[in-house]
């Protein structure tokens, strides 16, 4: 079982992800730079937060153009599995692989804090370790997190259960007061129609252990080792 | 010749900046403000005599990279 991190100029998770997967899960894992167009054999791609080149334009509208991507992409539409974490989250919606946009956060402020979320869909390979309806804290750390997509695409994806996490209180309700960034309809990640690409603006990686006060996020990693190997 | 793009939100999406700008131009006692959408603009430069190509091209350019059409709307003009 083999993750791909790749490292955009100006990813800072990199190493987060690659800890979680190498040190926590004892799995292989590799760094993988923007310009390569190799996942080194990789059985699941990471893209990891940050500020790929710098956020400038739009968060991930430059990132998207790497050399990695392609490959990413192709990866992707063959079935492989995709993690896209805040900065990888946006990149994957400019690269068109998962639907809608992020606009700056409605308080116009950078966010960094806990969120609540609840686990919509347990049927995706990232998620298949968490209880459907199950509130999980995560922090987040983002200035366009506020997610949007036209309403018949976010009704598609209502429909088609691939909505994967919403903003939630501490009961599991989804309240505006709990959305952090303005996200239509609490939405904190999604999933692709097959599954196998799931973008998330909460950091899993940033909870993945208990000497860090929070390991929520650990079973999205061991979520996609277990569903790799139950292929 | 110059070329000049600008992207904005489309209309009915939310601006949150705009927003923010409509407040505070509200404040400063610009009391005839009722909204505000915020913006860019690509001043851009190309070889070339053809103003039809040069904005087709840059249609292109917005579509492909300038504007994320999920969110942004976009008009290209020759600059004179």
């Amino acid at each position: 079982m083999k993750f791909a991190i790749v490292v955009f100029p100006g990813s800072n998770c990199d190493q987060d992800c690659l800890h979680v997967a190498k040190d926590l899960l004892g799995c292989e894992a590799e760094l993988v730079w923007h310009g390569d167009r190799d996942l080194k054999g990789a059985d699941i791609a990471i893209l990891p937060g940050g500020f790929a080149y710098g956020d400038y334009l739009r968060a991930g509208a430059l990132a998207r153009f790497s050399p990695v991507m392609e490959t990413v992409s192709a990866f992707a539409k063959g079935g492989g599995l995709v993690l896209g974490i805040c900065n990888g989250f946006q990149v994957l919606l400019e690269a068109g692989l998962l639907p809608g946009a992020m606009r700056v956060n409605r308080g116009l402020r950078y966010v960094c804090r806990d969120v609540k979320m609840r686990v919509e869909n347990t049927d995706t390979p990232f998620t298949r370790l968490y209880s459907e309806g199950e509130v999980v804290t995560m922090p987040i750390g983002h200035m366009e997190g506020n997610y949007t997509a036209a309403p018949d695409v976010l009704d598609r994806l209502e429909r088609e259960k691939r909505v994967v996490f919403r903003y939630c209180d501490a009961s599991g309700r989804v309240v505006d007061e709990a959305n952090p960034n303005g996200a239509d309809r609490g939405i904190a990640g999604i999933a692709s129609r097959e599954g196998n690409v799931v973008g998330l603006m909460p950091h899993p990686d940033r909870c993945a252990e208990a000497v860090l006060g929070n390991d929520a996020g650990r079973k999205m990693f061991e979520s996609a080792v277990a569903a790799l190997a139950a292929r | 010749m110059k070329v000049e793009v600008r992207v904005y939100p489309k209309e009915g999406v939310l601006d949150p900046q705009g927003k923010a700008i409509a407040a505070a131009l509200g404040r400063l006692g610009h009391r005839a403000v009722r909204d505000v959408r915020a913006g860019k603009v690509f001043f851009i430069e190309v070889e070339g005599k053809d103003a039809k190509a040069a904005e087709a091209d840059a249609k292109k350019m917005a579509e492909e990279l300038l504007a994320n059409t999920v969110i942004e709307g976009f008009d290209v003009r020759i600059v004179p």
